[in-house]
């Protein structure tokens, strides 16, 4: 299982354009891909719903996780459009 | 059996002929108990597709819109697509529900998990309901809300009422009139038939029953809806639009009445792309600029250096001539995330909008004048800055006072509460300039909400209570040296517009495609007829009384076909 843990930085959180992009991004991989805020269970990244119903705001830390072969690769991009300001 | 004629209120002149397009919103929730026939893969499978053609009906429309609208709508065919939602949708039918209350559902589960969430995702239920409404209409085999997106032939859009949003993509070559049920002449409908020149009928009773595709001749003076006309009708009445679309070409040039007291007549525009239109109708200047459209659909407001490029666009655009700049009106029908009213309003219209607001949010109201001050520079538009719900002299004072801090020397105030119509004196002696806000103005004095269908008589900028205090307002201006403009859609009836330079208005200001109406009907009366319009509509007991007196005094008008 690999993973990465990320602080959003984006001023409007995992919200709107960066959601949509991260989504986007965790659609193309060929394995599953789950995002979890501390306290709650791990949803799946692939949906825009799950994702905006996670309401992630600004400097809160996320998990993104993926046990695959190649997933370090996808979670590294998907760890950097998170983090992005 | 459906009448032949039914009548409302005319609220954007010329005539519209084509068949009856109803504007759907409204798709009735499925039942609970509906169960599909047992087939739970063909089930599956028509979801499947109502689904994915949903979201390529969101994504091709976001293309032909372009800019921001385009996010916004890919953002909803995402949404269409998204994999725990058919995940979910499956798991229904597999239980036996059928496809559109399986949809209904799975849908209704993330929308009260945005809801709950509050602010931003609160607003995306909105989004998710929309989308719930378009497949389950797919499934259903009914109408899809919203607008045909690739009509056959031009079509008049009948509707109960129209909303903002509902206009996003309407093409004016595609609508020939909109014929509403509710509305009065300053509801959305009415503002936005008057920017696109589309002839309109609005608080028309019955309107709601007419059979889709009935052809529809509509009058939008005269307020006359003819169902199914015969070809004689419609002739005559495109031959006398043609007719008073000819007369109307033939004068140009500055505003100015028959003896030559002039008039400067301007502009109402919503940004950078109002230019051409306000251009081409001879605008002397920009009476109105609203900058809402920076403003709305965004979770933080815009940096000045977002906001000025948009600002200079307009100001070179009109070089040379004067432009009013209408700082942010936010609050009551527009709110905005970032600007949040303390505590829910029981009266938005009576709450924290306009200036009000800024009182709370100066360091909002400081980075749009420091982007309006750094756009005026470097052009030779001659900027004034206008703030929206002023009531007192003292709200005035402060407002100057932000404007000169920013380098803008030329502030004035929207007079649009009776407060300020009232002790007008007052706020001349510590403003630069007057400029009367109708819609408002009339919603206030009359205390009838502008978007409560059922008060729509008593919107009336006619009413003799509002010409009162327009008249007290242009005296005051007049007393101190001050201009006292008229932007309200009023302006853009040429018999009203008569009367407000009967009673000492200096400036008129309406949507480009009403300036050469009200530039023909001022070239055919002297100042004194419309100051003989002004004192008989004053002197008229109720809105149509003073509305027929003041016609009488202006006989021109019905050469022109007004």
């Amino acid at each position: 299982m690999a993973e990465r843990k990320v602080t959003v930085m984006s001023e409007v959180g995992l919200h709107a354009r960066p959601a949509a992009t991260f989504v986007q991004t965790a659609a193309q991989a060929p394995f599953d891909v789950t995002v979890a805020k501390f306290g709650v269970p791990p949803v799946n990244a692939k949906s825009i719903l799950s994702v905006l119903a996670l309401d992630v705001r600004q400097g809160e830390t996320i998990v993104i996780s993926a046990d695959a072969e190649g997933a370090d690769e996808f979670l590294d991009r998907l760890a950097a459009i998170a983090s992005a300001p | 059996m459906h009448a032949d004629r039914l009548a409302g209120v005319g609220v954007s002149p010329g005539a519209g002929y084509g068949p009856a397009h109803r504007l759907v919103r409204d798709v009735p929730e499925p039942p609970r108990a509906a169960r599909h026939g047992g087939n739970a893969r063909a089930e599956l499978l028509r979801a499947e597709q109502a689904l994915e053609r949903v979201a390529a009906d969101l994504a091709a429309r976001g293309d032909q819109a372009g800019g921001e609208a385009r996010d916004v709508l890919a953002a909803q065919a995402m949404m269409a697509r998204d994999p725990d939602l058919a995940a979910r949708v499956a798991e229904l039918i597999e239980q036996g529900v059928a496809a559109s209350r399986a949809v209904f559902d799975a849908f209704t589960g993330y929308r009260e998990l945005l809801a709950a969430a509050g602010g931003y995702l609160a607003a995306r239920a909105a989004d998710l309901d929309d989308i719930r409404d378009r497949v389950v209409a797919a499934l259903e085999g009914l109408a899809l809300p919203g607008l045909p997106a690739d009509p056959a032939e031009p079509y008049v859009l009948v509707a109960r009422d129209l909303a903002p949003a509902d206009t996003v993509l309407l093409d004016p070559a595609t609508v020939v009139a909109f014929v509403t049920e509710e509305g009065g002449p300053t509801s959305h409908t009415a503002i936005l038939a008057r920017a696109l020149g589309v002839p309109a009928v609005v608080g028309c009773a019955g309107a709601g029953a007419i059979p889709p595709g009935t052809p529809l001749l509509v009058d939008g003076s005269t307020g006359v809806v003819r169902l199914s006309p015969d070809e004689d009708e419609v002739a005559r009445a495109v031959r006398a639009a043609e007719q008073s679309t000819a007369l109307l070409a033939a004068v140009s040039g500055a505003g100015a009445t028959a003896d030559g007291h002039a008039v400067p007549l301007l502009a109402n525009v919503g940004g950078p792309a109002d230019i051409a239109a306000a251009l081409a109708a001879g605008a002397e200047g920009v009476g109105l600029f609203r900058t809402e459209f920076l403003f709305l659909d965004r979770v933080d407001p815009p940096t000045w250096e977002e906001q000025q490029d948009a600002y200079r666009e307009v100001f070179e655009a009109f070089s040379g001539s004067r432009v009013i700049v209408r700082v942010l009106d936010a609050g009551a029908d527009k709110p905005l995330d970032f600007l949040p009213p303390p505590a829910p309003e029981p009266n938005p219209a009576l709450g924290e909008r306009g200036v009000r607001l800024f009182r709370r949010f100066p360091e909002v109201l400081a980075a749009q004048l420091e982007a309006l001050a750094r756009a005026a520079k470097g052009t030779s538009a001659r900027v004034q800055v206008m703030a929206p719900m002023v009531a007192t002299a003292e709200e005035a004072v402060w407002f100057g006072e932000a404007c000169r801090a920013a380098g803008l020397p030329s502030a004035g105030v929207m007079i649009e509460i009776p407060a300020a119509a009232l002790r007008a004196a007052d706020l001349a002696a510590v403003t630069g300039f007057f400029s009367i806000g109708t819609n408002d103005l009339t919603q206030y004095t009359l205390a009838a909400d502008r978007e409560a269908g059922a008060l729509a008589g008593l919107q009336d900028p006619w009413h003799p209570a509002v010409l009162d205090l327009v008249a007290l307002t242009a005296a005051a201006a007049g007393g101190s040296g001050r201009d006292c403009g008229v932007c309200g859609e009023a302006a853009a009836d040429p018999a009203l517009a008569c009367v407000f330079v009967g009673l000492g208005v200096t400036s008129l200001s309406m949507a480009a495609s009403a300036l050469p109406r009200v530039r023909a009907a001022l070239a055919r009366h002297t100042v004194d007829d419309c100051r003989r319009a002004a004192a008989a509509a004053r002197a008229a007991g109720t809105a149509s009384a003073a509305r027929a007196a003041a016609r009488a005094e202006l006989p021109a008008l019905a050469d022109l076909s007004l």
